[in-house]
């Protein structure tokens, strides 16, 4: 009788110690990888104290900063809520209503994601040559922009219970009515989402800036720090942008607020009714025509005038092979890395919820939200300061990429393993393989497609990023996206062109998976 | 006088006809039922009353003024019609108070009074006022709706299977709690269900509806015990249907000469029992002898249930059935209670209770 129950009790310890085991190595690997997604945010706190109160009092409390802030601030107030009303109306007519041609309108507002914004830009700039200022920011902005809201908006716009709305129509409701007073609200959380991304996206922008010649404590730190190389000064601003950023994260909080609407109920949700506009689909056709000629047509035009004009000398197939080489390698590797490092924040908050996975997940929600101009001069300082011979190398850059992209993998692939059952891993378990390798015979198995759509996803913004890239890539790195702004800086913009066409290229077709993933999200 | 009238109601979905012709009266204060399998066109019907949608064809009118016909549709939200909704659809941003008061005026005089009065009459605590709709019960949010669609004094409530989402138990209690609620309130009220036992006891009038049409429409009595046809009698319960011959109110059958509910003469027809008419009383193979039109059989099969218990029962003694070679001797299936059950092997007599319905 003893015997026996001191045997089972050492059995039952021997189980509790392997369940335990793969969560607590698993833990660690995630608790390791945001701890070194903090690194930036250390970096300017360090950078703060070091510098001492009296400097740090000196460089941020003077005009240059209040001109900056009053910069980006106009910036934000303009742009942000310019997109949310337009995509708001994109998404109505293109979810909602019996516009001709909904669903080629719903990808054509997309599709201006695949064009980097300083491509953008580019465009205005070439085509329209005075434009410049506030006016111009924020209007480039809100082009390259608006498909972050209208992603989210379209895909809860779809979700919507019509059952809702018919009830608040026969309780006397006119249709505007039912419009406030129930769609709206139940917007709020992708508005809140939408708005964020594009308020984040706008501090962190730099190329779009530059040629519009409107300055913000983006371009201003990349100037800092192309003058001085590493100074204070360059370090005060980040720490303001960082500021900045944060003070965005928590006004999208409090507007956000802890409710979530679920839908309430059961019964098999009927399909969406789409309003009849009759004779208000012309005009309507005409504000999407409107928003893609601006938005797609302006940059089409205007990197077809240009490699026209160029005829072709311009493709020095050498130069453009070794950059296309050299962005697609830094592109996947730098995928590879960043999903990598996802899966263990990803599986946590998937199979094992709780105050851990929830502040590692708060925590790389803020670092998600650091611009790359102050990664970039974080990186810079610590190799520079602690390990030289790691600076201007590859492996600082893919970790830079793997750092400020780490957000946009942890989300394709929660959503991936979310839907890879626990029971398999269990079974998997069962059947006598261990922890790890159970995890990758079901898990990672099954969440293959997703973790594939969020490497892609990463490897569209590596594609497209400059800030950092100019900062940290190894002497002798030319990407398509240094190489366009080299050229565009030289007023080069024939040369820039092919740089330009290639990249927008390759970008289409990520952003196609982009497209298809937020439908499929939606549960269509 | 009818307060809501139907006619000639169609409407199509691309080649699909959910509604084919539908005319309905229904009178102040009564409570109607539609019933039908799903995808009859029940709930399109309800959706064109309520206003979501435009028949193709026909009229709708409300106490006399047309809501719907050829010349256009006053939309849902100036109909003034109650609904409430499968599954309720509550609004999930909103509390429990500004859910009833969503129909009210924002400055109306003594809102709040009538809210929770509202939700008093529905039997919610008000406790529960404050909470949001995903943190209540099936059964609660029900109620929730239905006090939200009282909020707006409707003469006219439609129900689309309200009941369906809840359990048995609550089901039957919440049906009887909300027809005794809105007969009290006078509202006249629509119910539409995949459920007959629920239209035959929560209605005045019910209409069994198939394919957009209305098979039959009637009180639940005539409804169960003079269905117009074979489908309409099964879809509201068992039966029992046999060929006869009818004749001066009476039909020689399997079950020999029984009483019919018609006068005409008729070589070849119909009929219809249903299993409850049928009384089976215990004997012995000794006890068998007696007048030649007594009618014996025996139990083949016997399933006990609690409360009913099955009982299938062969006849042994038929007496000249008119096409008999056709139906051959199936056992006749009846359902008895379960305490005193005959078993497998007995021998009952078989006697008719009532008069057989015969089909037209």
């Amino acid at each position: 009788m003893t015997s026996a129950a001191a045997s089972g009790g050492a059995y039952r310890g021997r189980t509790l110690h392997r369940r335990r085991y793969p969560v607590r190595w698993i833990a660690a690997c995630a608790v390791l990888v945001s701890a070194f997604a903090l690194l930036p945010i250390v970096f300017v706190a360090v950078a703060a104290i070091q510098a001492g109160w009296s400097t740090v009092a000196a460089l941020v409390f003077r005009p240059r900063v209040g001109d900056l802030l009053v910069n980006t601030l106009l910036l934000v107030i303009f742009a942000v809520p310019i997109s949310a009303l337009l995509s708001i109306a994109l998404a109505w007519l293109t979810e909602r209503s019996d516009l001709p041609g909904a669903r080629l309108w719903s990808w054509l507002s997309v599709a201006p994601l695949a064009i980097p914004a300083f491509v953008h830009s580019y465009a205005w700039v070439t085509m329209v040559p005075g434009l410049h200022g506030l006016f111009a920011g924020v209007l480039i902005s809100i082009i390259a922009y608006f498909p972050f809201l209208y992603l989210p908006l379209s895909a809860a716009m779809r979700r919507l219970d019509p059952a809702l709305e018919d009830s608040a129509a026969s309780l006397g409701l006119g249709p505007w009515r039912v419009f406030f007073r129930v769609v709206l609200p139940q917007l709020r959380l992708a508005i809140c989402g939408g708005a964020l991304l594009v308020g984040l996206h706008l501090l962190a922008e730099y190329g779009l800036y530059v040629f519009v010649r409107f300055d913000t404590f983006t371009t201003a730190i990349v100037d800092q720090f192309q003058s001085t190389f590493n100074g204070p000064a360059a370090n005060m601003l980040a720490g303001v942008l960082v500021a900045c950023c944060l003070a965005l994260l928590a006004v999208e909080v409090l507007v956000r607020g802890e409710e979530r609407y679920a839908r309430v109920g059961s019964g098999a949700a009927r399909p969406l009714q789409r309003a009849r506009l009759g004779w208000l689909a012309l005009p309507c056709s005409l504000l999407l025509a409107a928003v893609t000629c601006l938005s797609l047509g302006v940059p089409f035009w205007t990197i077809g005038r240009w490699l026209v004009a160029g005829g072709s000398e311009i493709w020095r197939l050498d130069e453009i092979g070794l950059a296309l080489g050299q962005t697609l390698f830094l592109a996947v590797v730098g995928g590879l890395l960043a999903t990598a490092a996802a899966i263990p924040i990803a599986w946590l908050s998937i199979r094992s919820p709780g105050r851990l996975q929830r502040m590692l997940e708060g925590c790389n929600y803020v670092v998600g939200s650091l611009p790359g101009v102050v990664v970039a001069l974080a990186l810079v300082t610590v190799t520079v300061r602690t390990l030289p011979f790691f600076y201007q190398t590859m492996v600082t850059i893919l970790v830079a990429y793997a750092l400020m992209f780490l957000p946009r993998a942890i989300i394709s692939l929660r959503a991936s393993i979310a839907q890879a059952p626990v029971e398999l891993e269990r079974a998997a378990g069962s059947l006598g393989r261990s922890p790890a390798k159970a995890l990758w015979a079901t898990t990672i198995r099954l969440s293959a497609p997703g973790a594939a759509a969020g490497i892609a996803l990463v490897a569209l913004g590596i594609m497209n990023e400059l800030t950092a890239t100019q900062m940290l890539a190894p002497n002798g790195t030319r990407t398509l996206a240094m190489a366009f702004w080299n050229y565009s800086g030289e007023i080069d913009y024939a040369s820039a062109a092919p740089y330009a066409a290639i990249m927008v290229a390759v970008s289409l077709p990520l952003t196609w998976l982009l497209y298809v993933q937020s439908k499929r999200m939606a549960g269509r | 006088m009818s307060l809501l009238e139907l006619s000639g109601l169609t409407k199509r979905y691309g080649p699909v006809a959910a509604l084919n012709g539908i005319d309905l009266a229904v009178q102040a204060g009564s409570r109607t039922a539609i019933v039908g399998p799903s995808g009859c066109g029940k709930t399109t019907l309800l959706r064109l009353i309520a206003g979501f949608e435009a028949p193709d064809n026909g009229r709708i009118a409300l106490d006399g003024h047309t809501l719907a016909d050829e010349a256009g549709v006053v939309p849902a939200h100036l109909r003034g019609i109650g609904v409430v909704a499968q599954d309720g659809a509550l609004f999930p941003h909103l509390t429990i108070a500004d859910n009833i008061g969503f129909g009210m005026r924002k400055d109306e005089d003594k809102r709040a009074e009538r809210i929770s009065e509202l939700a008093y009459i529905v039997g919610l605590d008000k406790a529960i006022l404050k909470r949001r709709p995903h943190q209540l019960s099936g059964g609660q949010q029900q109620r929730v709706a239905l006090a939200r669609a009282m909020a707006m004094k409707p003469r006219l409530m439609l129900l689309d299977e309200p009941f369906s989402a809840l359990d048995t138990g609550l089901r039957a209690s919440m049906r009887k709690a909300v027809a005794e609620l809105l007969e009290g309130a006078g509202i006249t009220t629509i119910l539409v269900t995949h459920d007959q036992a629920e239209a035959l006891s929560f209605a005045d009038q019910v209409a069994v509806m198939r394919d957009g049409k209305f098979s039959q429409v009637g009180t639940p009595r005539d409804l169960y015990l003079k269905p117009v046809n074979r489908m309409v009698a099964e879809f509201l319960g068992d039966a029992i249907v046999l060929p006869a011959r009818v004749a001066d109110g009476f039909a020689e059958c399997q079950l020999g000469r029984i009483p019919v509910d018609e006068n005409g003469r008729r070589e070849v027809a119909r009929i219809m029992l249903r299993p409850e008419q049928l009384l089976i009383k215990r004997t012995t193979r000794q006890g068998m002898s007696g007048t030649p039109d007594m009618l014996f059989g025996e139990v083949v099969e016997s399933e006990f249930a609690g409360a009913t218990c099955t009982v299938a029962v062969r006849l042994m003694n038929n007496s000249n059935p008119p096409d008999a070679a056709a139906i051959g001797n199936t056992p006749l299936v009846l359902k008895k209670p379960g305490t005193d059950a005959p078993a497998v092997g007995e021998i009952v007599r078989i006697s008719v209770a009532g008069k057989a319905h015969v089909f037209g």
